[in-house]
């Protein structure tokens, strides 16, 4: 009788997470999979009354495309770097916030502050320190420029002022802006994650190598990595992750055409190639791109999953 | 003689402990150093924004740039609040982020309930199922939802904005483990009772799992002030445009000849109620995200 009660209430009390769930969770995982698998699929063309026949040719084609690999290139040189930069810069200032008294909780609460920021509206204050800035004489005012801060900082040390994201801009300035941001906006939740971890692990270690006499690079690297490698695994698999969906950070840089003005599309990710294939009406193509892009997510999850169980110590 | 071996014996381990500490407090010195320098480049943005917002346009653009306005402009804010129309941007994200925020949370913390505290047929697997929806990238979605919203004829509109997105298998999941480590007695006294689930979840459930709540309610109204994709997707009209699409169609340029002062007064204004939200409830996000991995 209870039991039987139970059962018409939970059901009761889950069906708005159902309902909304088939519509908006379930039902796009089939109809993406459908979609991927006809053949040129379009919405407008479906509703039309065209007949897509059954093939893979939307992934093949998409394979061909050459912005398609150059999405998936920009993609991944823009992932790589910027997780092992930030997940190593983020150990190192995890086990240097952790190892002072005076100052950390201040330092701490620095360090989390880019986590939360809106990374359109911060992009758009890097682009502002890359720029170069003042006239650039096209409306027949005086022409004043200077290099931007950042070049004015570059400049003060000795060096050379670098076109970064005008006009004219090279490629590897453009990826050394959109690398240099990202890894600004990684650190903080890698920060927080290695430090809750750090802090959690037991006094008695360390003590123990004390009185050893262990020399502190010794402690680093057979106590605190060792012990602290679940967090670090889970930093680097989650990083990996959002890397391989890298696209706001760029329009917060470059704007939607995510480029310099003399190349536009030149910083393109695979999620950009889904958002221009869909606004192209080319559900089909979109569809087959975002089953590339889980499968190599899920590759490369697995390929973590599979190195950290031979380097963890859980 | 004795005497003096053992004094040279001391002075030997004097000699090194003053080495160690030498060598303790040069590290101590490079450890700050390297924290200092990081937070410096953590904080400059910030600076940098707020230094130039407060500008006139012509001393931006000296040559020389200055690291604090030598004339304190604050009418940039007053230009850039009228020039992105940051007002019905405020008003429309607000409404956005609060409707979609209460109702979430009708939704999560009843299907938490249903999944910590009843017995049904299928649970754990059903559980299971939509743990393992998890993984798959929201981009998936997206494309199906597209067309789905269209059909509904919900272009541009408010439901577009906030439905979609009102379950998250991640918060069932959060507050459902919250709410096993309430012992079952309780439940089973207030059963007893004959106090109904809807009161004993208002009165004793929730109270004792605010802290998720509170972290669940800042985290979808981040959500909501970051979101862009989806907003710039199915509903990029004046009248339902949300704050991060307003700020980025007003200010479309971003290198070459462009007002700064006035667009990074317009930036400062957008990130100032998150910086509210970080002053006053860090502790709140923290423990969200620490147990999340999810931005906004």
């Amino acid at each position: 009788m209870v039991e039987s009660k139970q059962q018409w209430k939970a059901w009761l009390y889950l069906s708005p997470a159902i309902v909304l769930l088939l519509v908006f969770t379930v039902w796009p995982i089939i109809n993406t999979v459908r979609m991927a698998f006809l053949e040129d699929y379009s919405g407008l063309e479906a509703i039309g009354g065209r007949v897509f026949t059954f093939g893979i040719g939307n992934f093949a084609k998409v394979i061909k495309y050459k912005s398609f690999l150059k999405c998936l290139k920009n993609t991944v040189l823009l992932c790589v770097p910027t997780v092992l930069v930030s997940s190593f810069l983020a150990l190192l200032i995890a086990v240097c916030l952790n190892s002072i008294k005076p100052l950390q909780k201040l330092l701490q609460t620095i360090f989390f502050l880019p986590y939360v920021t809106n990374s359109i509206a911060i992009g758009m204050v890097f682009a502002a320190m890359f720029n170069i800035v003042g006239n650039l004489g096209t409306k027949g005012h005086d022409i004043i420029v200077t290099a931007g801060i950042i070049n004015n900082i570059i400049e003060f040390f000795g060096g050379h002022a670098v076109n970064w994201i005008n006009a004219g801009s090279t490629y590897a300035a453009n990826m050394t802006v959109m690398i240099i941001y990202i890894v600004w906006n990684a650190l903080p939740f890698k920060i927080l994650i290695l430090l809750g971890g750090l802090q959690s692990i037991n006094k008695q270690y360390y003590d123990a190598a004390r009185v050893d006499g262990t020399s502190r690079t010794r402690i680093f690297s057979r106590i605190t990595v060792p012990l602290l490698s679940p967090m670090i695994a889970y930093v680097v698999i989650t990083g990996f992750i959002g890397g391989f969906k890298e696209y706001t950070s760029i329009v917060g840089i470059f704007g939607e055409s995510m480029g310099p003005v003399h190349d536009s599309g030149r910083l393109n990710t695979m999620v950009g190639f889904i958002y221009d294939s869909l606004s192209r009406n080319r559900q089909g193509r979109a569809s087959a791109a975002a089953l590339i892009l889980f499968v190599i997510i899920l590759i490369v999850t697995l390929i973590n999953l599979q190195v950290s169980k031979k380097k963890v110590h859980y | 003689m004795k005497n003096n071996t053992v004094t040279m014996h001391e002075r030997d381990m004097q000699k090194v402990s003053v080495n160690q500490r030498i060598g303790k407090i040069i590290a101590l010195v490079l450890v700050y150093a390297f924290l200092i320098f990081m937070a410096i480049a953590v904080l400059f943005p910030f600076y940098w924004m707020l230094n130039s917002s407060l500008k006139s346009l012509d001393e931006y653009r000296q040559s020389v740039p200055t690291f604090w306005p030598k004339k304190v402009l604050f009418s940039n804010y007053a230009t850039a609040f009228t020039k992105a129309n940051l007002g019905r941007l405020f008003m429309n994200t607000l409404y956005v982020g609060l409707v979609s925020t209460i109702l979430s949370l009708v939704i999560t913390v009843l299907s938490a309930f249903a999944f910590a505290r009843l017995e049904f047929k299928g649970k754990n697997v059903l559980f299971a199922a939509l743990l393992a929806t998890m993984m798959i990238p929201g981009e998936l979605f997206t494309i199906t939802n597209y067309i789905t919203v269209s059909n509904f004829g919900w272009k541009n509109t408010y439901t577009v904005l906030i439905v979609p997105f009102l379950v998250s298998v991640f918060y069932i999941y959060l507050l459902r483990q919250n709410f096993l480590q309430i012992p079952n007695e309780l439940y089973l006294a207030a059963k007893v009772d004959g106090t109904s689930d809807i009161k004993y979840l208002w009165k004793v459930m929730i109270p004792l799992s605010l802290p998720t709540l509170i972290s669940i309610t800042i985290l979808k109204m981040m959500g909501a002030w970051n979101s862009y994709i989806w907003p710039r997707l199915v509903a990029n009209d004046e009248a339902h445009q949300m704050i991060t699409n307003g700020l980025r169609n007003a200010f479309t340029e971003t290198t070459g000849d462009v007002n700064y002062p006035v667009q990074m007064a317009a930036v400062a204004i957008v990130s100032l109620p998150l910086f509210l939200v970080f002053v006053f409830l860090r502790k709140y996000i923290m423990k969200g995200v620490s147990r999340s991995g999810i931005k906004g």
